[in-house]
């Protein structure tokens, strides 16, 4: 009897915790199919705002250039990333845990410290903002997190594979080719995916690292905001989030399977 | 010592080669810096910097196509946002729209680059009203881009009396209605307005007069707000706004019921610049852009779809007659007169600091 009243109480609770964190989305999403233009009232279904939203040439714009960064700062911190979390975990050297803690700091510091870290730093080497500032920004906090994921997955991987490998004659270079990359690969695509997911959300960096002709899609958002919330805003919102909680999902996914 | 002679020889030697190199390379610097002067070539790009949809539909497009070049444009959302771009020193924009305030900080700070008027030709087709202004006396860093003032947005439906002044804001009968702006500059306007005192006053008992009426008012505001009483006049829970004439008018475009009115006693004016940052990479294809943008048609194409206000006199025959005949874009000469602008007052900037403070807290 009292287990049932317990399993009901959480139910509430649960429930409750999920509609606080969820109802705001769902009241954006709900209200980028309004035909007013006032958020406050629903007056009718309608899709305009995404027809509006898709002829927006500088939206559209905008959203090649978070294409562009997501794409670029994912494979360059990918790369790093991985090669960073094989180093850590395979071997000994000088200065490791020092490394260990760094490699940290862009996940732990706030975004806008980073920020203007990285806009002292461009200034400093005189460094023109643009596309290529706000990449190398991205690739700079996402190596962390390739590294972080990467790493829990090499947590369980059994080195005798490897020395198997090169027992029967494997080079160093095929053992990696053939039997480390393929065993920890949902490990490297997840620490993808979870990059270009925050690559594509960033609004702090890109802000102040962006440039001429850099406006991403978050820093596009946040200028039509000055001329009140739309439906249109909304939209967009919408299809971020839905692209955004798609990737995440999948990173999710291919962590979980063996 | 017979190596070390030969080596202080060679190190003569190469001295005056570097000598000679460092000489030729700052003969060819002065020759090309002189050609750097004259040159009036243009660019195959340029960098634009403004607000969001402050510019016509199709006035980057129709630039592109007629001069052959790519227009890089970006939007920003302050003039501090701008302002804190522009001192990076490497931001890379090439023409960019401060409010008169900030015009005068960055020429401060040097952060605008001579404008060349001779490039711009189509100067002369701006109102004498609105040259030699204050912030930025002779022009030399700015070019009047677009203006317009601060007043009240007023809920007809609500609202039955005309209204022609700053009295409004003071009716009892609209208790709980009235938004004012948060702003101590901004916010003494109305009341120094109405006792027909100047907005730039430094006198202290015309401001402590101000300060006795604002405080009066006080019980009747529902809000102190810059930004969010946009939403407000909106959605009908305030029906007297104190605001900017853009925000209101974008009101107005929702809603049917709000319209937009300049009080008889005057108001205050400001107004958006086109400037040059001091290391814009295109500074003469900047120039002809600015000038490009001074057209008649352009310059009407871009009020036309803003709707607000130009100081392009040439511009007035293309402006649409609705928004040309509206007294809130374009308020009577004897209105404009009444009208100022803000100006830094200097050492009073305290007093107003505290005026405000004082009406605020009581």
């Amino acid at each position: 009897m009292s287990v049932r009243v317990w399993k009901i109480y959480f139910n509430i609770h649960a429930g409750l915790i999920y509609s606080f964190l969820y109802f705001p989305i769902i009241i954006l999403m709900v209200f980028s199919f309004n035909q007013e233009r006032i958020n406050a009232v629903w007056t009718g279904f309608t899709f305009n705002w995404y027809e509006t939203l898709f002829k927006d040439a500088e939206l559209l714009n905008a959203v090649g250039n978070s294409l562009l960064v997501g794409f670029f700062s994912t494979i360059l911190s990918t790369i790093i990333g991985t090669l960073t979390a094989l180093g850590m975990v395979r071997f000994r050297f000088p200065g490791k845990k020092i490394l260990d803690a760094v490699l940290h700091l862009p996940i732990i510091i706030p975004d806008i410290v980073m920020a203007i870290a990285m806009l002292s730093f461009y200034v400093f080497i005189n460094l023109i903002l643009g596309l290529f500032s706000i990449i190398i920004a991205h690739v700079s906090f996402n190596i962390a997190f390739v590294a972080v994921v990467v790493r829990t997955r090499l947590a369980g991987f059994d080195m005798d594979l490897e020395k198997a490998a090169m027992d029967l004659g494997a080079t160093p270079f095929k053992t990696l080719r053939y039997i480390t990359l393929p065993l920890i690969m949902p490990g490297v695509i997840a620490g993808a995916l979870l990059a270009f997911t925050i690559s594509w959300d960033d609004f702090m960096i890109a802000f102040f690292t962006s440039g001429v002709g850099s406006t991403t899609l978050p820093l596009k958002v946040y200028s039509m905001i000055k001329f009140g919330v739309t439906p249109e805003i909304n939209a967009i919102s919408t299809i971020t989030l839905l692209f955004t909680m798609t990737l995440f999902f999948i990173a999710m996914r291919l962590l979980r399977t063996k | 010592m017979a190596s070390l002679k030969i080596n202080i020889s060679k190190l003569i030697a190469k001295k005056t080669i570097y000598l000679g190199i460092s000489f030729l390379l700052l003969l060819f610097i002065a020759i090309t810096g002189c050609s750097k002067k004259e040159e009036r070539k243009l660019s195959r790009e340029l960098n634009v910097y403004n607000w969001s949809y402050y510019i016509g539909e199709t006035t980057i497009k129709d630039f592109e196509k007629e001069f052959d070049l790519k227009v890089n444009y970006d939007n920003y959302s302050s003039n501090e946002e701008l302002f804190a771009k522009l001192q990076t020193g490497i931001a890379g924009y090439d023409v960019i729209f401060p409010s008169d305030y900030m015009v005068k900080i960055m020429i401060d700070q040097k952060l605008l680059a001579d404008i060349n008027i001779e490039n711009i030709p189509n100067y002369r087709n701006i109102d004498r009203k609105f040259i030699n202004l204050p912030f930025d006396p002779g022009n030399k860093y700015s070019i009047p881009y677009q203006w317009g003032t601060t007043g009240i947005g007023i809920n007809i439906s609500e609202i039955s009396e005309n209204v022609t002044n700053w009295d409004i804001l003071w009716n009892e009968k609209y208790k709980g209605r009235i938004t004012m702006l948060n702003d101590m500059r901004f916010g003494l306007v109305p009341a120094l307005k109405k006792l027909g005192y100047s907005v730039n006053t430094i006198n202290s008992t015309q401001l402590e007069e101000a300060k006795q009426l604002m405080t009066k008012q006080k019980v009747l505001v529902k809000a102190y707000s810059s930004d969010t009483y946009i939403d407000m006049l909106k959605s009908g829970d305030a029906w007297i706004s104190y605001g900017y004439s853009g925000d209101i008018y974008q009101v107005a475009n929702n809603n049917q019921d709000v319209i937009y009115v300049i009080p008889q006693e005057g108001t205050n004016v400001w107004i958006d610049n086109v400037c040059i940052p001091i290391n814009a990479p295109h500074k003469y294809t900047a120039e002809v852009f600015i000038n490009y943008i001074l057209e008649p048609k352009v310059s009407a194409g871009i009020s036309n779809f803003t709707s607000y206000s130009s100081p392009n006199r040439e511009a007035r025959k293309y402006i649409k007659p609705e928004i040309l005949n509206d007294p809130g874009i374009y308020p009577s000469e004897e209105v404009l007169e009444k009208c100022e602008f803000l100006q830094d007052v200097g050492e009073a900037t305290k007093l107003y600091d505290r005026i405000w403070a004082e009406i605020k807290s009581k």
